[in-house]
């Protein structure tokens, strides 16, 4: 059942990217789910985002009790652990939900109200215009997320670290800015572009195949942020091994 | 014309078309009526290709569409309007915007000229002024309308309709048949009508096959139709007691 499923999202994703029959409509498609997946979604990454490194200082700090350690080891390890893993990943599960649910049930009814087969009947290719717009929103403004999201992270932590005392302000930026490995910021952008990537052609595979009427298109909404939300956590790991 | 050559379809172990054929000729009101089940929506799908039949041909003026590719099958679709039975308007554009939709992605007009056609198929439908609604702004009468008009925006030589009278008031059932069928004569359109409703099969059915059990029962025009004594037929047509009792004055 799996590997049908799997096949139909190939031969689905493979009609995804036949060519446009009008490159102008796409383009202004394109830009209006970069409003929407990238502008939208601003507001709560950037909350989330600075809570997680506020967090991840104090419990950075509590964990490293001992005078051998230098406080400045805060700062490192809340700078490549939110540009590696929280900001990619956290990010990627939050829009997973966000954006994933709302994919899903917008072509969801548009199958039931029967608009993609309007869309065939008037011999325009339904994956194409109604999922390639999303796919290159996602992958385009994912990865700009995630960089919002590695910069507020960093500054949650600072500003966590200090508000609570737990580290000074000249410890936490020394620890930032010592040994950084830029390579780390090549890993995290190769998560969020195949992030984007899981986001945008999960729930828009599992909205298109609905059948039935407004149950079918609130459980697809489901599976779509559940099964997206495992192929994220299963490519991350595939990433890091890969790429670390 | 559009030509159908014994098209059979199933669903599993479900036969829902076993061998049907049948020649819809242009500028005529074509009608493929049946109860329920009978698999009217499953041959028009067929027809349009939407579904695949499992064996038989599909022909628009003489050109085979069921072998063909989905490029190649687009010369083709851009000659088909449908109206769908809940009219499958887009819900995030206007009217306008809907009725245009065809124009923008395949015509190089420029914004005026496609706005005087929008103005057009809306006077067509009798619905000027409108443009700027949306279709939750809308009865289901101008729904469909709507859905009219944007079949007809793109000039078809064909046209198909399905279940279009349903969920309307009588009174705007047949404004919509005559729509239609004003349509059809005016543009000599190859028009197929998949309908169970009665007035419209009296009303405008030129060329009518009746579907029961997955085969083509039987064929004629609305004349005819009140003269048959074949039972199944006799059950369906005149299944209201109205109906038996104005049999006779048809």
């Amino acid at each position: 059942m799996n590997f049908t499923n799997f096949g139909k999202y190939i031969l689905l994703l493979k009609a995804v990217f036949r060519k446009p029959e009008k490159l102008k409509i796409y383009v202004k498609a394109i830009f209006q789910q970069m409003d929407f997946i990238g502008v939208g979604s601003l507001g709560l990454i950037s909350i989330i985002s600075t809570f997680i490194g506020a967090v991840m200082t104090l419990q950075i700090a509590f964990q490293l009790v001992s005078d051998f350690i230098p406080k400045t080891i805060i700062g490192s390890v809340n700078r490549d652990s939110s540009i590696l893993e929280l900001s990619p990943t956290i990010s990627a599960i939050v829009l997973a939900g966000k954006i994933g649910s709302a994919i899903s049930s917008e072509i969801g009814t548009m199958r039931v109200t029967e608009q993609i087969d309007a869309l065939e009947i008037m011999g325009i290719n339904a994956p194409g215009y109604l999922i390639l717009p999303k796919i290159i929103a996602g992958i385009t403004m994912v990865p700009v997320l995630v960089i919002i999201s590695m910069v507020l992270s960093i500054t949650g932590g600072y500003l966590g670290g200090t508000l609570s005392g737990a580290v000074s302000a000249a410890e936490y930026i020394q620890g930032v800015t010592t040994d950084f490995n830029p390579y780390t910021i090549t890993v995290a952008l190769t998560k969020a572009f195949v992030f984007g990537f899981i986001i945008t052609s999960v729930p828009a595979y599992e909205g298109f195949y609905v059948k039935g009427g407004a149950l079918e298109v609130a459980q697809a909404s489901t599976r779509a942020v559940v099964v997206s939300c495992i192929s994220i956590l299963a490519c991350d790991y595939l990433v890091t091994q890969l790429l670390l | 014309m559009i030509e159908i050559k014994d098209i059979y379809k199933a669903f599993g172990d479900n036969e829902v078309l076993k061998g049907i054929s049948g020649k819809f000729e242009a500028g005529v009101t074509n009608l493929i009526i049946g109860g329920s089940g009978s698999g009217k929506t499953t041959l028009l799908k067929c027809m349009i290709g939407l579904h695949q039949p499992d064996q038989g041909t599909v022909e628009y003026d003489g050109r085979e569409f069921t072998q063909l590719n989905f490029q190649e099958r687009i010369e083709i679709r851009k000659e088909i309007g449908m109206l769908f039975q809940g009219s499958a308007l887009f819900d995030s554009m206007t009217v306008e915007e809907n009725i245009m939709f065809p124009l923008n992605m395949f015509t190089e007009q420029p914004f005026r000229e496609k706005l005087d056609r929008v103005n057009f198929c809306l006077e067509r439908v009798n619905l000027e002024g409108k443009n700027k609604l949306y279709p939750a702004e809308l009865s289901g009468g101008m729904k469909k309308r709507v859905g009219i008009a944007r079949a007809i925006a793109m000039n078809p030589k064909y046209l198909f309709c399905d279940e279009p009278n349903s969920g309307l008031d009588p009174k705007t059932s047949i404004v919509i048949d005559e729509l239609i069928k004003e349509l059809t004569e005016e543009y000599n359109t190859t028009t197929i009508v998949v309908t169970h409703d009665m007035n419209s099969v009296m009303g405008i059915g030129d060329y009518i096959i009746f579907l029961h059990e997955g085969k083509k029962f039987w064929e004629g025009s609305n004349k005819e139709i009140a003269k048959t004594d074949i039972e199944e037929l006799n059950d369906f047509v005149f299944a209201s007691r109205f109906m038996k009792a104005a049999k006779g004055k048809f």
